[in-house]
Parts: C-alpha cells; sequence; structure tokens
C-alpha cells in the first residue's frame, strides 16, 4: 500500500493493481532444471500501471458451450477414473467476485498420461479423455468443472522424479495485471515433499492456497467427489493515482 | 485495502497445447481487416535455442488509443468492427508465432504524458513459474517513442531497442519481435 500525491489535472485516474511480493515462485529456481535457460537474468523492470494494464480482454461469451465444463462427457464413452467435480469461486484479493470471466483448464488422464505428442509416459492414454476444459465464472464468481481425478507421472527433471496430481488452470481476470497460470493440486498428496514446481514458492503457507478442499456436501452421492478451490487474482487499491518512478 | 492472500502462479508447462490455443488465437482481427499488420517472431532461450513449447498472448488499444473496459475512464469505446484487442498464438518447432492486428493508438499516462503506441505482452512457457512481460513498439514512430515514460525509463538504447519491433524491408504491414528469455540482448521484461 502506498501515499500517493493528488492526481494532477491532466492526470488519468486509474486503478491501482497490488503488486505481489512473495507470493510467486521466482523465475530463477534451481530445483526446476527447465529455468536454467529460461529465466530471465536481467532484473524485472517497474511498469506504472497505464490504461493498458489495468484493461484486459473481457471475453468469453460466445468462445464457451456449457459442455466445455464437462470433461466426462466429450467423447462416445465415459472416461476411466474417479469423476470429480471441481469448483470454487475466482475473486479479487479484495474479496470482491470475478463474475464472467474465462477459466481455462487441462490435465493428465486418471493413468496420469496428457492427450499430447510430447508425453512419452508409457501409460495408456483414454480414448474418452482429452483432458481439456473450459467455463465462464457466474455472477459469484463462480466456477464448475466435472472431470476424472488426474494420476500422478514421471518426468525427467531428476531421477526418479514425479509431478504430484493436478490440474492446470489459466485466467484472464478482468484487467492485463490480473492473468494467472498456476495448477491446484489434491489434498494429502505423498508427491509434493518432492515436487520442485510445488515446492518453487518460497512460503509454505502460499503453496497450501493451490491444495483444493475436499467436501462432503459438494460431493454427489453415488457419482462423483466434490472438491472446492477458491482463486484469489490481484486486487487494485481503489482510484489512486500511479506512483510517479 | 488488501484482505485475501493471492493464489501463487505455477508454471503452464510442457501440455498447455491441449488447450491454450484457439483457431481465431493469432488473429486479433481478420486477416484481410484494411490496414492489419503482422507481428511475427521467434522465442528464443539462453543459447539462442528457439523454444517451442511457449505461449505469446498480445493485449493493446484500438487505432485511436482507446479500450472496450469499463475501466477505461474515458469511458469504454466499442472496437472497430471484428477487433478482440487480444491475441494468443503457441509457438511452433521454430519457436515462431505471429500475431495479426491492427496498429494501436497513442494513450495518455496517468502522469499526463503520452505512451507511445504499444502492445503487451504475456509470454507462458515451460521452465517459466510465472508469466513474463514485454512491450511491442514500433520503429516508425521515433517521436512517439522518444517520449514514452517506460522506454525513456531504460537507461541502456541496447536495452531499450530489445522492445522495439524491426519492420519488414518492403512491407509496411509486417514487423519482427524476437523474444530472448535469457542472455545475449535479453529482452526487458517488466514487474507490472
Amino acid at each position: 500500500m502506498t501515499t500517493h500525491p493528488p492526481s494532477p489535472p491532466t492526470g488519468l485516474i486509474l486503478p491501482s493493481y497490488e503488486r505481489p511480493r512473495g507470493v510467486h515462485p521466482p523465475l530463477d529456481s534451481a530445483g526446476y532444471r527447465s529455468t536454467a535457460l529460461r529465466a530471465p537474468r536481467q532484473p524485472l523492470q517497474l511498469l506504472p500501471q497505464g490504461l493498458t494494464e489495468v484493461t484486459g480482454p473481457l471475453l468469453g461469451e460466445g468462445r464457451v458451450a456449457p459442455a466445455d465444463a464437462d470433461l466426462t462427457t466429450q467423447h462416445a464413452g465415459e472416461p476411466l477414473g474417479e469423476r470429480i467435480i471441481v469448483t470454487g469461486r475466482v475473486l479479487d484479493s479484495d474479496g470482491r467476485a470475478i463474475p464472467d470471466t474465462l477459466v481455462e483448464v487441462w490435465q493428465a488422464n486418471a493413468s496420469g498420461r496428457y492427450q499430447h505428442k510430447v508425453d512419452n509416459h508409457p501409460a495408456p492414454l483414454d480414448p474418452n479423455f482429452s483432458g481439456a476444459g473450459r467455463c465462464l465464472t457466474d455472477a459469484e464468481g463462480r466456477y464448475r468443472f466435472v472431470t476424472i481425478k488426474p494420476g500422478a507421472y514421471p518426468w525427467r527433471n531428476h531421477p526418479n522424479a514425479w509431478r504430484p496430481a493436478h490440474i492446470h488452470f489459466s485466467l484472464l481476470g478482468r484487467a492485463f495485471t490480473q492473468r494467472l497460470v498456476t495448477q491446484m493440486y489434491f489434498p494429502g498428496d505423498p508427491l509434493f515433499d518432492y515436487d520442485p514446481i510445488f515446492n518453487s514458492i518460497p512460503d509454505p503457507k502460499a503453496r497450501d492456497r493451490l491444495i483444493c478442499r475436499f467436501d462432503i456436501d459438494l460431493t454427489e452421492p453415488d457419482w462423483a467427489l466434490g472438491f472446492e478451490w477458491d482463486i484469489v487474482l490481484r486486487g487494485s487499491v481503489g482510484t489512486v493515482f500511479e506512483e510517479q518512478r | 485495502m488488501t484482505g485475501l492472500p493471492l493464489t501463487p502462479s505455477q508454471t503452464v508447462g510442457p501440455f498447455l497445447a491441449i488447450a491454450l490455443p484457439w483457431p481465431d488465437g493469432p488473429t486479433v482481427v481478420p486477416a484481410d481487416t484494411p490496414g492489419a499488420i503482422t507481428i511475427t517472431g521467434r522465442l528464443l532461450d539462453g543459447e539462442g535455442a528457439p523454444i517451442p513449447d511457449g505461449l505469446i498472448e498480445t493485449w493493446q488499444a484500438d487505432p485511436d488509443g482507446r479500450f472496450d473496459h469499463p475501466d477505461d475512464p474515458r469511458g469504454a469505446v466499442a472496437p472497430p468492427a471484428g477487433f478482440r484487442g487480444y491475441g494468443r498464438c503457441p509457438t511452433g518447432p521454430d519457436g515462431g508465432y505471429h500475431i495479426i492486428t491492427l496498429r494501436p493508438g497513442a494513450l495518455p499516462s496517468p502522469d499526463g504524458g503520452r505512451e507511445a503506441p504499444h502492445l503487451d505482452v504475456t509470454v507462458l512457457a515451460r521452465g517459466l513459474l510465472d508469466r513474463v512481460v514485454t512491450r511491442v513498439y514500433f520503429p516508425d514512430e521515433a517521436e512517439a517513442n522518444a517520449g514514452d515514460p517506460v522506454l525513456s525509463a531504460l537507461a541502456d538504447p541496447a536495452r531499450r531497442d530489445t522492445l522495439i519491433a524491426t519492420a519488414d524491408t518492403g512491407d509496411k504491414c509486417r514487423f519482427r519481435f524476437d523474444i530472448r528469455l535469457q542472455g545475449g540482448p535479453e529482452t526487458v521484461f517488466f514487474d507490472v
């Protein structure tokens, strides 16, 4: 939180989005080998939040069909695996719901295999599971997917490396500043302690915010287990003038 | 006052192609729109090798410097026909991407100055634990670029130049913008 001088008469009054500090993983994270040649070496340059940053694409209508939110009904038959419901709200850090925003997900199948040409894990593909879904949040910011629980899978980062089961999430939010791509994990996964991607987040409490919660009330009898996971995007601190730098 | 703690970022990983590419992603406007420009480039790593599993996203003002968005205090303006403002293109085997769009207009900046025409860019890839953000400026806007507060804040001209697309010789509707994540002439990335 900063205090700002009153805006000059020529200035625009824009929302000012919280700058996350100590929340996201550092780009250069030695345990995750692929960062070695991809993490920028130069310090990031501070970008004042102008019109381009406080606006963003408000897309979705016409881009999403209701069926896109059910990953178990995209093929002739049902996918193998544990049927689950994953739902939650997309909020900003002020607690405001973010309605009508696009949520895109992708994941491995129940065997831990992605339907992707570079995935060579010797686990079976499932002809009834593509692993991609999308939906728009409702007026209360809520999203809801029906899918199957993804399997853990090995990767080549280090000897005997396995990723904990996860679902990838992509969110546009309402402003360029709010764009977020992340992964949701499942409670009690024994692989957490061994995963350099999960552990790239410095603060253990922040890591835990990527773990969904089993909810018996969301669980549908004789049908599917329910999990809840809220997503919090950067909030704006109101109509203060962007600090001059 | 902020209350809820933020959800941390994680890498987009190697399998983003399952979900994120859209058939119309690279076309911010239909390719046959009068005045459409094409921005092409390659995403490169610290050894100059192409990154074939990345995603490039762009966001920009319309040619009048307006946004179809309620948080623009000048008011939301309906976009030109077919213009989405937002582009998304996965990188190919050669690290290449392309975006077809309209040239953005200049913008008033909060300090009372003017921002030169630009596109904001998000880069996502395996090996990036968070998105990185850069900007594309235009080579034929020398005067506007000279007055741009973001470019002006970069003291080193070599660093500044990484944000300016190069013109295609012979085709004024084509620009090139390579993105080097690391080393060499490393592209300037922003804390937004």
